[in-house]
């Protein structure tokens, strides 16, 4: 063993020095902070603590670190740390404090994109000072895997993260014998970390994982289409944990695995809810095979959706029904994000209770681009998040309510999921607007949604629909109310 | 089998359904904020980045690292700060601000 790594191993064996003690003691701290941290982040009342305990965990791993690299004198360059350091503080910094809010979900894809990347590049590091033919089996395989799964992170994110910024095509793109020549890839990388096992000195073989992992990332995440972004976020996600604990298996560090563990996990389970919630199978998801789900009934461009014309109403005949309500639910979509119309939803949501409306909130689970985005968004503007109600307790409720106002949704509202076999969301879970006794739509034109499904609530009789751009009509609505 | 392998997959596995544990109580509404959060603390591959970077193994590896400090602390730092920022606007109803 190289003395690069504080040692587990040794423990085993003998005595740790006094320094190697202190460091493990340390990263025990650490995990046990990060673990406490996630626990308070299960109510919304304690969650800022969890982030201030998971703050100090970080602080006692890194200053261990540093310490134990000194004592060990495995650190002795300190002028590229520090310059790195320095501009990723400044860089973090930047987007943490003023990156918007509906920018979140590419914001978590590029930080994934990061993730993956140091990741990718210290098990290139490990190989190139520690690999080669005395390089044991298990060291090899998890620094194989880590260069494999960082790689593929990198690039998978920085696709999500084009296909959310309109970069890249947000439609699915396939091409005959996808999934068979990606499952060709997986198996030819994973064929080859086994070469490397018996013949760590094949230093072709390394790279040309960290290649395929590159390739990858690519390919899994190119079929995918834009409206499936919230699993693939959190599949990435969990793509980083696992990254990330091949890291620590790699350095024989506990700290690593068990953040990376807690960082696999938390995507994979979000990936469940979220694959849940479109009523996808995970192997579906796991395997990356969305191409096929939208393909359904795809409606060109600009085109109108056929059978019955749908009900538009103007501004004035909305904010009449509005003026009426005794009860109003909102449904906010990708829409409200698109259009920043979130303090213009807050702005109306007050007029209408100084009305004496109730005014709540449904959040589908899959609403916008990533799990629980519209909950920031409207925490942003400042509603109380015990106004906003899950699908599963709101979902009866709209039968008895005057209004149901969808915000730039479109999917999660549209009764094809309930009602039509041969829809491709048919089974999804949604939310009951048409239920309502009256279901005003905001939305900027007649076409279809992002999924190029048609939504045969948008035809309904109850259904008056307003066209524009949300946060305008929002605006007119709260103007006209007031009057 | 290695001994510390037995280790680390013990290590891996008992934090894996401690997270599964915790983190499924994390409720819908705190779920972006989780993801923000989970991506910071996977910013502790720092750890591996710092030694890498430190290290007197060469300019290339020097480099990588410290291509790698810089992406991991850019995850640490701005993932908290996001995490915190997002926290802060979860308010009850009437509650202070």
């Amino acid at each position: 063993m190289t003395p690069a790594q504080p040692q587990v191993a040794q423990a085993v064996v003998g005595a740790l020095s006094t320094a190697e003690t202190f460091v493990q003691l340390l990263y025990l701290t650490a995990s046990i902070l990060f673990v406490l941290g996630l626990k308070d982040l299960g109510d919304a009342q304690t969650a800022r603590r969890g982030v201030l305990l998971a703050e100090i965990g970080m602080v006692a791993a890194v200053a261990g670190t540093l310490l134990f690299g000194v004592e060990k004198g495995i650190i002795v360059r300190w002028e590229w740390i520090v310059v790195a350091l320095l501009i990723g503080t400044g860089v973090g910094t930047a987007m943490g404090l003023w990156i918007p809010m509906t920018k979140m979900p590419e914001r978590i894809a590029l930080s994934h994109a990061f993730g993956g990347l140091a990741v990718a590049l210290v098990g290139v590091v490990e190989y190139l000072n520690h690999g080669g033919p005395e390089m044991g089996t298990l060291r090899i395989t998890a620094t194989g895997l880590e260069v494999a799964l960082g790689a593929l992170t990198f690039t998978g994110s920085l696709m999500a993260f084009g296909k959310l910024q309109g970069f890249i095509t947000g439609r699915p793109v396939t091409y005959p014998l996808q999934n068979l020549s990606n499952l060709a890839m997986i198996a030819g990388t994973l064929g080859l970390i086994g070469l490397l096992v018996y013949s760590p000195g094949a230093s072709w073989a390394f790279y040309a994982v960290a290649a395929l992992g590159v390739l990858l990332g690519v390919l899994l995440v190119l079929p995918i289409g834009g409206a499936d972004m919230p699993v693939v976020i959190c599949l990435l996600n969990s793509y980083a944990g696992l990254a990330a604990s091949a890291t620590g298996f790699a350095l024989d560090n506990n700290v690593l695995i068990i953040c990376g563990a807690l960082d696999g996990f938390s995507g994979f389970l979000l990936g469940m809810m979220m694959s849940k919630a479109m009523n996808r199978s995970f192997s579906n998801v796991l395997f990356g095979a969305f191409g096929a789900v939208p393909e359904g009934k795809a409606v060109t461009e600009g085109a109108a959706p056929s059978g019955p014309a749908p009900n538009v109403g103007s501004v004035e005949e909305a904010a009449e029904v509005l003026r009426a309500a005794r009860s109003v639910i909102v449904v906010p979509g990708y829409g409200m994000a698109v259009s920043q119309a979130q303090h213009a939803v807050r702005d109306l949501a007050n007029v209408l209770q100084a009305n004496g409306c109730d005014v709540r909130y449904a959040i589908h689970p899959v609403a916008g681009r990533m799990p629980g985005h519209m909950n920031v968004l409207l925490a942003e503007a400042n509603v109380p998040y015990d106004h906003l109600f899950d699908l599963d307790v709101i979902n009866d409720d709209f039968t008895a309510t005057d209004v149901a106002l969808v915000v730039g949704a479109n999917d999660v509202v549209n009764p094809a999921a309930r009602s039509n076999q041969s829809s491709p969301i048919y089974g999804m879970p949604i939310l009951s607007a048409d239920m309502a006794k009256t279901c005003v739509v905001l939305k900027r034109s007649l076409n279809a949604g992002f999924a190029g499904i048609e939504n045969e609530l948008f035809v309904r009789s109850n259904t008056m629909m307003v066209l524009g751009d949300a946060k305008k009509t929002l605006m007119q609505f709260t103007s006209a109310l007031k009057e | 089998m290695s001994l510390t392998l037995i280790f680390g997959l013990y290590v891996f596995f008992l934090a894996a359904f401690t997270g599964y544990q915790v983190i499924s109580k994390v409720p819908h509404l705190l779920h972006t904020p989780l993801m923000a959060f989970t991506n910071a603390i996977s910013g502790i591959s720092l750890v591996g980045s710092l030694l890498a970077a430190g290290g007197h193994f060469g300019t290339l590896s020097t480099v990588l690292g410290a291509v790698a400090v810089l992406a991991a602390s850019i995850n640490v730092i701005g993932g908290f700060l996001i995490t915190d920022r997002m926290l802060r606007m979860f308010k009850k109803k009437g509650g202070a601000r």
